[in-house]
């Protein structure tokens, strides 16, 4: 039903069948022709599809959050720092993590296309590469954030990135309150794709509970 | 060039729409037109800024119509018919009719992990200094190249400071069009939300842009 719902609302209903074949006869082509290794598709999708998501971002935020020295490292040098976690490789070639604070809320967009840190985040998502986001994220970042329901700090100014180049940012969002004592692993647990996306902020222990009990 | 594809600052298009519990492919079609696209890209038959250029130089009308794996598919056939790696004939029919074009490399199954570990980093070794220090006053040109960039027209013309130096890194204008990688130094420009908007801000927000050092003038 929701995806029904997609099609229609993008107007895409009709062609759905016709581009499936589309795609479908473009792939046997070019097998057939040699230009792609069949089981070589399937190891992609499956990569990126099952193995490659916003988690691994999560465990460089959480070790941020609980090792002074890993955050440190995070902050001079992120691609090492991130590589260190087993993190590395097509599109994330050149990592800067972008530290919120009581101060500063970071926030990042690819305005030209859908430039995202594919390591630590996985694929985007699709309003990531839509024109609404795309669109406004630089020029009403606050409307935007007021969108996705995220408030942040009253008085803190917001730094929008536009990853106009091959630098893949990285939103490390502030440490909840009421987290101390936790464990890295518990502490993943809050951060959300879009707290690391800056568009959101990670969630409180309340509402982590409230999502689980869901 | 100033396409469909460079949308900072415009309106319109109405608010943001996440989706609940989305996942990473809506159907079958969209895992394979990623996957083809991604194993092309290691065919070395083209670069990541062709490919960009090859999206963007879509219809306006078309590009902004399409959704992001339809753009892809879009400029997957275009790079696949300008490269004479399939013909008219056999794209349309999905039957090979011409030999096959013998390739540098095809990303075997084996070979995937690696190679999507290894990426493929912009970075360059230039023997030039950098022509702006941290905290320098520099204005974005305004340039209007029919051509592929990377300069947003939003930021076109207006004045920022040099926030950070990224190093030296492969020009698109030029790699995007066969003219090689012409590595130039890369910085993050810090550009006030009052200097690109035109309203005042009492918050201080600002927009970082990474930009190229022939992007830039001193102001």
């Amino acid at each position: 039903m929701a995806e029904t719902d997609h099609h229609h609302d993008h107007g895409e209903g009709s062609e759905l069948p016709d581009i499936a074949l589309r795609v479908k006869s473009l792939e046997s082509l070019l097998i057939e022709k040699g230009y792609v290794d069949p089981e070589a598709l399937d190891l992609l999708i499956e990569t990126y599809e099952h193995k490659v998501g916003p988690r691994n971002g999560a465990a460089v935020v959480a070790r941020a959050w609980t090792d002074p020295g890993f955050k440190k490292h995070l902050m001079e040098d992120a691609g090492a720092a991130i590589a260190s976690l087993g993190f590395v490789g097509r599109q994330g070639e050149h990592m800067v993590a972008l530290e919120n604070t009581p101060e500063t809320h970071n926030m990042v967009v690819c305005t030209l296309c859908s430039c995202y840190p594919w390591p630590v985040l996985g694929l985007p998502p699709v309003w990531y590469k839509s024109a609404p986001y795309r669109s406004r994220a630089v020029g009403d970042p606050r409307g935007v954030l007021e969108e996705f329901g995220t408030q942040i700090p009253e008085g803190s100014a917001v730094r929008v990135w536009d990853s106009t180049a091959e630098i893949r940012y990285l939103v490390i969002p502030m440490r909840p309150e009421g987290t101390d004592g936790w464990s890295a692993e518990q502490l993943a647990e809050l951060v959300t794709r879009n707290s690391m996306i800056g568009t959101g902020v990670a969630l409180t222990p309340e509402q982590l509970e409230a999502s689980q009990q869901a | 060039m100033n396409g469909a594809q460079d949308l900072g600052g415009m309106q319109g298009f109405g608010p943001v729409a996440p989706e609940p519990d989305e996942p990473v492919f809506h159907t079958e079609w969209e895992r394979r037109v990623f996957a083809l696209t991604v194993a092309m890209g290691f065919t070395g038959q083209w670069n990541i800024d062709i490919s960009r250029h090859a999206r963007e130089t879509l219809d306006p009308a078309q590009y902004l119509s399409s959704s992001y794996y339809q753009i892809w598919l879009a400029g997957l056939q275009k790079l696949l018919l300008r490269n004479e790696l399939v013909s008219r004939d056999e794209l349309a029919s999905g039957k090979v009719t011409d030999p096959a074009v013998e390739l540098k490399s095809i990303l075997a199954a084996p070979e995937v992990a690696r190679m999507l570990g290894r990426g493929g980093p912009s970075q360059r070794e230039v023997s030039s200094e950098p022509a702006f220090a941290i905290g320098a006053t520099v204005r974005a040109k305004n340039m209007n190249p029919p051509g592929h960039t990377r300069l947003p027209r939003y930021a076109r013309g207006r004045v920022g400071i040099i926030d950070r130096n990224h190093g030296a890194h492969v020009l698109p204008d030029a790699n995007a069009h066969g003219q090689g990688e012409q590595p130039q130094w890369l910085y993050s420009v810090r550009f006030a939300a009052e200097e690109l908007w035109g309203a005042p801000d009492p918050d201080g927000d600002a927009v970082f842009i990474d930009m190229w050092e022939s992007y830039l003038d001193p102001a």
